[in-house]
């Protein structure tokens, strides 16, 4: 069936309400690319998004999904993924989501490597609750709820991602089509937790970073002889606080996913009509 | 001789107390006595008094009361916390040698018996085994077969080596060598032991194999005192039928993971206490709203905050059936005893999935902490059933597609129940949400599709009202003019607490209720009772409030919320004065 899947079978027939130009139309476009491209159907694929524009995506797209609650959409894309690991699992979310809310659930989701995907819309602001700072806004960054700016360091998710033993780092711009899908597509084929980090611009409330911004600063990591397997190279360049970056900062090739690690490989949904066989044994462990 | 036995052994924190105390328990069951234990402890790991109590007798025994026959001090500590239930004639069993014990004072009309635990203990090799000589020492004064202590010592060491159990079975007899050699007195007590075999179990233990047993295949869970038992049983063992737990990070993501599970199709649960309720608020919503079915079982412990983690309260009612915000159908079923833990939980798996809600089970610390003896035949996984309700296959899946070949996971169904199909279903993609959505599972605020979609939810309350059997259990009179009704785990001191009235010449009639909600009507069993008391581990009597208002009357109360389960003798004073309370009035 998967080589009949086109990217636009994971659309939904319900239009984004999005605003015109936002980053996210890019994101979700490259995220249906990439499922399409390898070998994803929708019956198979479940998509969990957070709250936000972002968290909208699910309801945009075609497949199963679930909309949670704020931030706690990689819990729930944990517990789709070990309960049936034939099913493509991707979660969705914007950076108050992931890096504020979420944050606890972010660095756990790294260190335990469930094999699922997880995608960034990061517009280094509140977008749905209009205009606040986000945890990725810039130090004077001024919004309604900082009219001098936040006067704190933004959070670097990539940075955060390496120090919890992430195994696939990476970052794309969503109006670079091409890229953005090629990093996705290989965050889904990756053997663990895949983390994309997407500059996704708010047209709306961020007049700072914009595509304008971004298309100025970027420095692709293939024009860099870049060695994603080398975990130095990566640490530089995720530290280095001057430049955006895109490309797969790192990505370890010995990653084992935590289903593999635990045994788990059968569908969790498929149990007998009565009490498993050797229940019995449970109760003469009492005696 | 009294065959009913009231035995504790007491010290401090590190002390081994309950480990020493689960040993003692074992040996009793595999004797074919019945025990109920129940434990005093402090919320710290090192320091702090706490106590392991083990009643026994070859009758069934349900309850703690306030009596204590033998009492293991470590500590001298440990005779002044029990002063109230220690009495005439009962044998305190210590170490005068040990520094702290030097002084000891016996007190009077009690029989003190000086061992020397670790000295003894340190001939059959090493002081480590004080307390297994302590066990030798009361196997001699109950006269209670040693070759069951050695069964037990065998099941709790026999993994780690043969030359471990021959030592402390060598302990053992040391202690019973220098009672009998050294003293002697003439005990009053003669522990018969039977044929029966017996299984013993906490309540935490039972619900993880109720679990089991249901075809709960993922469990998520945050440590916290006393559900984290649920977690240890599940691990290790869950995985034997292709499942797995995960230590979330907090309750929020554990909360989330089963969810998540649940979606794909797994039974799956997540268990916890009082704060981690509360954390688990905002996606409990999500649950309902989702109309996913998730077990979410709470044992609860004294609050409010951090309260007294390490004592006993039923004061999360309230929180069960009202936490969250907005409206939310839900099932609230709480287990009466250690047996019914396990009952419950497969009924609770059955109930998530036949109405896809979610599903409070509510137990309690004193049921956690609590070993008790059952027949094995009570948990007869024979018996258990599986109902997972309205699943569709590939298919059925066209029957509930709209015009446009669209799946409907919520269509409004007469009975409020809806297609569920796991992910993974070909042609039956769709979208899950909090928010309000239609029968597809979309976001709306149309007002009648809102309408509909909560009638449909709530609905599904009545179905179950009409096809469950929401049984009572019921004890004592059938005819008494008295009646009490409780809930949780008072059921067992309650019912022996019916002895105690009935010996003072007063008739009850006791109803123990598992089902918070939906529940039984127990209105015209109001109507009809002279007096009606309900029992309950709280201050403010939160079930009684429900029946109160299900009644339309005022009921009587007994309260307890001073950290400590209700004991039978106590709980039977306390029902008289309050029936008498009334006759001075009338
Ligand atoms: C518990 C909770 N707190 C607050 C909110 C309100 N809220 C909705 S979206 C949002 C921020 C979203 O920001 P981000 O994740 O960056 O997504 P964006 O809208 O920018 O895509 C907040 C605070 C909520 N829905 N739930
Ligand atoms: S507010 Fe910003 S993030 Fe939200 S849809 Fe509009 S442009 Fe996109």
């Amino acid at each position: 069936m998967s080589s009949e899947v086109r990217f636009t079978d994971f659309k939904s027939d319900k239009q984004p309400t999005w605003c015109p130009g936002c980053g996210d139309f890019g994101t979700m476009n490259g995220m249906m690319k990439a499922l399409a491209e390898t070998g994803n159907s929708p019956d198979d694929t479940f998509v969990v998004a957070g709250i936000g524009c972002s968290g909208k995506i699910g309801t945009f797209m075609h497949s199963y999904a679930l909309h949670g609650v704020h931030g706690r959409a990689l819990p729930v894309g944990t517990g789709v993924k070990l309960a049936n690991p034939d099913l493509e699992v991707m979660v969705a979310g914007g950076d108050g989501d992931g890096y504020s809310i979420g944050a606890g659930h972010f660095v756990h989701a790294v260190r335990r490597n469930v094999d699922m995907t997880y995608v960034v819309m990061d517009n280094r602001i509140y977008g749905l609750t209009k205009g606040q700072a986000s945890p990725t806004s810039r130090e004077d960054f001024e919004t309604s709820t900082t009219p001098e700016g936040p006067k704190q360091p933004p959070v670097n998710p990539l940075a955060l991602a390496l120090s919890a033993g992430g195994s696939f780092i990476a970052q794309s711009f969503s109006t670079d089509a091409q890229r953005h899908t090629e990093i996705v597509k290989q965050a889904i084929e990756h053997d663990g937790f895949g983390f994309v980090n997407v500059f996704s611009p708010c047209v709306t409330f961020n007049d700072v970073d914009t595509y304008d911004y971004f298309r100025d600063s970027i420095v692709d990591l293939e024009d860099e002889d870049h060695d994603p397997t080398d975990r130095d190279a990566a640490k530089d360049k995720i530290l280095d606080a001057d430049k955006e970056y895109q490309g797969i900062l790192y990505q370890n090739e010995e990653s084992v996913p935590y289903s593999e690690l635990h045994g788990l490989d059968s569908n969790m949904a498929d149990i007998p009509d009565g009490a498993p066989e050797g229940a019995m044994d449970l109760v003469r462990e009492f005696y | 001789m009294p065959d009913d036995l009231n035995w504790a052994i007491g010290g401090e924190a590190g002390d081994g107390i309950d480990s020493t105390g689960k040993i003692f328990a074992q040996a009793l069951s595999r004797a074919g006595r019945h025990v109920f234990t129940s434990k005093d402890f402090a919320s710290r790991i090192r320091g702090g008094y706490t106590a392991y109590k083990i009643r026994s007798s070859t009758d069934r025994v349900q309850s703690v009361v306030d009596r204590l026959d033998i009492l293991v001090a470590l500590t001298e500590r440990t005779i002044d916390e029990n002063m109230d239930e220690l009495h005439e004639g009962s044998v305190i069993i210590y170490d005068g040698e040990r520094t702290e014990m030097q002084d000891v004072e016996v007190p009077e009309g009690m029989i003190g018996l000086d061992v020397p635990l670790q000295g003894l203990a340190e001939e059959a090799g090493g002081a480590i085994m004080q307390n297994v000589v302590a066990l030798g020492a009361a196997c001699e004064v109950t006269n209670f077969p040693i070759e069951n202590l050695d069964s037990a010592l065998e099941k709790k060491f026999g993994s780690k080596g043969e030359s471990l159990v021959e030592n402390n079975k060598q302990a053992a007899r040391k202690g019973q060598e220098y009672v009998a050699e050294e003293y002697d007195h003439e005990f009053d007590y003669d522990l018969d032991t039977t044929d029966n075999d017996y299984v013993l179990l906490n309540g935490d233990e039972a619900i993880g194999m109720g679990a089991i047993a249901a075809g709960c295949r993922f469990y998520a869970g945050y440590p916290i005192t006393p559900a984290t038992d649920v977690m240890e049983y599940l691990t290790g063992r869950i995985e034997r039928f292709g499942g797995e737990v995960v230590q979330a990070e907090d309750e929020l993501s554990a909360i989330n993971m089963a969810l998540g599970a649940a979606r794909a199709g797994a039974r799956s649960m997540t268990a916890t206490s009082g704060p981690g309720i509360d954390l688990m608020t905002e996606t409990f919503g999500l649950v309902a709203q989702s109309e996913t079915p998730l077990v979410i079982c709470d044992v609860m412990r004294s609050g409010p905050s951090t309260g007294m983690p390490t004592k006993q309260e039923q004061g999360d009612l309230n929180m069960t059936l009202y936490g969250g915000h907005g409206e939310i159908p839900r099932f609230v079923v709480a287990p009466t005893n250690i047996a019914e833990c396990f009952h419950k939980t497969v009924e609770a798996f059955n109930f998530a999935e036949k109405y896809q809600t979610p599903v409070f089970l509510v137990s309690d610390l004193a049921m956690a902490v609590t070993e008790q003896t059952f027949e094995p035949e009570e948990f007869d996984m024979d018996e258990v059933e599986i109902d997972r309700g309205k699943v569709v296959d590939e298919d059925e899946v066209e029957a509930w597609t709209d015009e446009k070949g669209r799946f409907q996971p919520h269509f409004p169904t007469a009975d409020g129940i809806s297609p569920r199909a796991f992910p993974g279903t070909d042609g039956a993609a769709h979208m899950s949400t909090g928010l309000e959505h239609n029968s597809l599972g979309r976001r709306t605020e149309d007002t009648e599709v809102r309408v509909e979609q909560v009638d449909k939810r709530n609905r599904k309350v009545e179905t179950a009202r009409e096809e469950e059997d929401w049984e009572v259990r019921e004890f004592g009179n059938p005819d008494a003019d008295n009646l009490v009704i409780s809930w949780g785990s008072n059921e067992g001191a309650m019912r022996e607490a019916l002895g105690f009235l009935e010996d003072d010449g007063i008739d009850v009639r006791f109803l123990s209720v598992p089902y918070i909600f939906p529940r039984p009507d127990l209105s015209d069993d109001i109507e009809a009772a002279d007096e009606v008391i309900v029992v309950e581990c709280n201050e403010t009597g939160q079930f009684a409030n429900l029946l109160e208002r299900d009644a339309l009357t005022r009921l009587k109360r007994v309260n307890k919320y001073n950290g400590v389960r209700f004991k039978a003798d106590e709980l039977a004073d306390d029902i008289k004065e309050r029936l008498e309370a009334e006759e001075v009035r009338a």
